[in-house]
């Protein structure tokens, strides 16, 4: 543009630009801002009118948060989709500017920090805009995650509330409904190779008016997914759930006025900030360095690395993960920053203050910095479906480093909690089910992950899911009445499957399952994990180990065992080392599987991840040795080898004195075998990532990342986008040279 | 917006030991002397500004040592233990009482976090100026 233009000729262009805009994409001021908006002139008075009566803004705030509690339970009793049966949803009030300002206390509280993009759009752009307008009776609705969501298989709906003609608020629910018509069926595609595969987008749309759904609308919204019915079902219970929050708000603003209402709305954020910044001020300066490796993209195992610093100053926090791995443009792991924001706010709403108000402020006082192209800001063009196989390892890489800083605070909520089991570690299924109907969805037992050890006690056993507090495995007779799927082992607890330490992380469970009566029927699993552990201990605690997928193929167990019952096998070890089924396949494979049908009796068998360790393991009571000796869940190996233990296993007797000799001893070996750091340093360190080891992200140097070799490398501020052959293509390459060596033999 | 720095911060969740703060599960700083120490054994590990692991003794260790493939390695690709040429596990030692204070996972050559622990010792000073100068102080766990 000419520098010499003259004023009203340069805003005559910017008229007419603003006039034409072709598309309205996702707008980057919205994306990139998690900050509480300035209050309005309004709220602002109105915070200074009730400045004195801060007894009933409490009541008020409780009577608001009890309205959006009901509304979560109305939808998790009456939605149809396996996650809203399971919690996988909130429900909130936003400010008129719109601010996530309270939300349900369970749920999925990643949704505290981004469900507010799509409102602070549909205000932007559609309030004001003649085709479209927000008006009483508007309902609106959104799925893209690039227009601010987990993933496009959560749909958000919203209605705006009016007082006297003014917007007072908006209040809305979202949902994690499945299904949604992408290349693989049920609703987190692994598959998808670009975002164009990931099925239904919406931008924040208006879906109805005057309370009721548009006909058109809704059945375009049907057309576009597996199961239409379900489509419609979760609509009408989120609307439900909207209409009586707007019904609840109504019935504060006519006891107490509409500034009580804005006055709590607007008090509820700026206090839940200043609370967490009296909090930061109370933990040491300082910084942290924290390393994480995912080892999948869910198609093909590669080493997508996290890195992490966190550094706390005054009453800020800093989240800096430059030098993470570039994007992947044709695979489904990588994470819309606001994606990830939401995923790390929620590590403080859950495990770090859970005793804050469920809203976006909590991370008002934390930044976050990216390389924008990076797997972890990915562009628009890259597909984002499974963007939580980045954002839980950086989760991992935040929830490693907190404690180095929370362990000296001044103040704290809970106990410190070495780092969760961060994999969804279930069936994704799709088919044809007993009643004829075509299904598609997740089994609700991912919410089944192992929890960490804390400071003072053991972890739990597939206790919750790291994005929820309160959600449910599921009941597995009721699914079995809706899918053709028996788990023949649901959920057995696997002898050490956890971070072992000080305080042991909960186990996780081994499910072996299979299906019959149907014309059609396929599994998808979405877990990394298989070669490098996915998640770790703290404070010289142990990781739990690594997760194969293992199948039991061109077997139907239904027949072979119909005589033989003998034949089970109740573990998955077990299974694959004794080989009890004649003529089968056997095979393990890493957890990225894409959707892949398979033959009725065949199985497919997983394992829940255990959570990490805390603290060293030769300090770890031999009593609680003994109990989890009782309980079946540790080995022998392990006690003796690992703990150092000795004990009398049908008595359950510990051998105190023994027991004090053998660590003694194993504190000698340490010592014996272990070098000084620097001389330990200088034969361990290498310049690159070794020859053949698929490496993404920085080595040494956070300015400089490696795309998959040691040598092609991008800088951090210039990423070049990583292109992945098709793995079918690796095969047949890797077959064709195999057969070109024999033919010349 | 910021709280008022002036304001005394809440403390009451801090360990001081012996005049030593209470840092992680096994370091304390000694704030007259700006020196880690081993919480286990007081062994001094050393400049409270420098990282502390330079003071450790290092160990790798093969993965599969901990975590048990459980299903046989010679049969399948993929088992429960991590493939030791993608990952291996580093030990960090006590140098007198040889607690294990550390363990990272890291892929083979991958440089040491060597300073994943840095604070800003100035401000701890002057965070516990009151605080240090009194008894043994309890504090959460
Ligand atoms: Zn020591």
């Amino acid at each position: 543009m000419n520098k010499e233009q003259a004023p009203t000729e340069r805003s005559l262009i910017e008229q007419f630009l603003d006039d034409n805009v072709l598309f309205l994409g996702p707008d980057t001021g919205i994306m990139r801002d998690h900050s509480v908006s300035i209050p309005t002139e309004q709220e602002s008075a109105a915070v200074v009118a009730w400045a004195d009566r801060s007894e009933d803004i409490n009541l008020i705030r409780n009577r608001l948060q009890t309205a959006c509690n009901e509304s979560f339970d109305m939808v998790e009793q009456m939605g149809a989709a396996p996650g809203a049966k399971w919690g996988d949803l909130i429900a909130g009030i936003f400010s008129c500017q719109g601010d996530l300002a309270l939300s349900s206390a369970g749920g999925v509280l990643i949704f505290s920090v981004l469900a507010q993009h799509p409102q602070k759009f549909m205000l932007k752009y559609w309030k004001d805009d003649p085709t479209v307008g927000i008006r009483e009776g508007d309902i609106f609705m959104h799925n893209d995650a690039r227009y601010g969501n987990i993933h496009n298989t959560d749909q958000s709906l919203s209605i705006p509330v009016f007082h006297e003609g003014e917007l007072v608020c908006i209040v809305g629910s979202i949902v994690h409904e499945g299904e949604n018509g992408a290349c693989e069926p049920g609703g987190m595609p692994g598959g998808a190779e670009s975002p164009y595969d990931e099925g239904l987008k919406m931008p924040p749309l208006k879906v109805g008016e005057n309370f009721e759904f548009r006909k058109d609308l809704l059945t375009f919204l049907q057309n576009s997914v597996r199961e239409p019915k379900l489509q419609l079902e979760g609509m009408k219970s989120k609307f439900h759930a909207c209409l009586r929050i707007k019904k609840r708000v109504e019935e504060v603003i006519a006891d107490y006025g509409v500034d009580a209402f804005l006055a709590t709305v607007r008090g509820t954020l700026s206090d839940t900030e200043m609370e967490v910044r009296r909090r930061l001020q109370t933990w040491p300066d300082g910084k942290v360095l924290s390393n994480v490796f995912a080892d999948s993209t869910l198609r093909e195992n590669v080493l997508i690395k996290i890195r992490c610093e966190v550094i706390k100053k005054d009453d800020e926090l800093i989240i800096d993960l430059r030098g993470s791995s570039p994007e992947f443009l044709n695979r489904a792991n990588n994470t819309v920053l606001a994606s990830m924001k939401g995923m790390l706010a929620q590590l403080f709403l859950m495990f770090v203050w859970p005793d804050l108000p469920r809203n976006q402020a909590v991370f008002a006082p934390i930044t976050v910095l990216t390389d924008p192209g990076s797997a972890l800001n990915c562009s628009p063009e890259a597909p984002n479906a499974q963007s939580m196989m980045t954002f839980f390892p950086a989760f991992t890489a935040v929830q490693n480093a907190i404690p180095k800083l929370l362990f000296s605070a001044g103040f704290r909520s809970t106990d410190i909690v070495a780092c969760w089991y961060n994999m969804i570690t279930t069936f994704v299924y799709g088919g044809s089910n007993q009643h004829k109907e075509l299904v598609g969805n997740v089994c609700a037992d991912l919410n089944g992950m192992g929890g960490a050890a804390r400071a003072t006690r053991d972890g739990e056993h597939s206790i919750a899911p790291i994005f929820a507090s309160m959600a449910d495995i599921g009941e597995q007779e009721l699914i079995e009445e809706e899918v053709p799927m028996m788990k023949l082992v649901p959920h057995k607890v696997m002898v050490d499957n956890c971070g072992f330490g000080k305080q042991r992380g909960g186990h996780g469970y081994q499910q072996i399952v299979t299906h019959k009566d149907t014309q059609a029927w396929g599994y998808m699993v979405n877990t990394i994990g298989a070669k490098f552990p996915s998640t770790y201990g703290i404070f010289g605690g142990y990781a739990p180990g690594c997760y194969p997928l293992c199948k039991v193929k061109d077997v139907n167990v239904f027949e072979v065992m119909k005589d033989q019952r003998e034949l089970m096998r109740f573990t998955i070890d077990e299974i694959m080392n004794e080989q009890p089924f004649p003529d089968a396949t056997y095979s393990s494979h890493h957890a990225g599987l894409q959707f892949e049908l398979a033959d009725a009796g065949e199985l497919y068998m997983i394992t829940q991840g255990g959570g990490g360790g805390y603290g060293d393991i030769l300090e770890r009571d031999p009593a609680d040795i003994v109990k989890d000796w009782a309980d079946r869940i540790v080995s022998k190996h392990t006690i003796e080898n690992i703990y150092h233990v000795v004990m009398d296993y049908a008595t359950g007797a510990v051998d105190q004195d023994a027991t004090d000799k053998a660590r003694a001893a194993e504190r000698k070996s340490r010592l014996a075998r272990a070098k000084p750091y620097k001389e330990f340093a200088a034969e361990w360190t290498k310049a690159t990532p070794p020859e053949g080891l698929p490496f993404y992200g920085s080595w040494d140097d956070p300015t400089v990342l490696h795309l998959g070799t040691p040598d092609n490398t991008c800088p951090a501020d210039a990423i070049v986008p990583v292109m992945m052959p098709d793995p079918k293509d690796v095969e047949i390459a890797k077959l064709k040279a195999e057969l070109a060596a024999l033919k010349q033999a | 917006m910021s709280t008022d720095s002036a304001a005394t911060p809440d403390l009451s969740g801090v360990t001081i030991e012996d005049g030593k703060v209470a840092i992680t599960e096994y370091l304390a700083i000694d704030l007259d002397k700006e020196t880690w120490h081993c919480r286990r054994c007081d062994q001094n590990l050393g400049n409270a500004r420098g990282p502390y692991k330079e003071a450790l003794m290092v160990y790798e260790r093969e993965p599969s040592e901990i975590h048990d493939p459980a299903i046989d390695p010679e049969k399948y690709e993929f088992t429960y233990a991590p493939d030791p040429a993608w990952c291996r596990i580093i030990e960090y030692y006590c140098p007198q009482c040889a607690t294990q204070m550390e363990v990272e996972y890291l892929p083979p050559g991958h440089p040491l976090t060597l300073n994943d622990l840095q604070l800003d010792i100035d401000a701890l000073k002057a965070r516990h100026a009151a605080a240090i100068s009194g008894s043994e102080q309890g504090g959460q766990p």
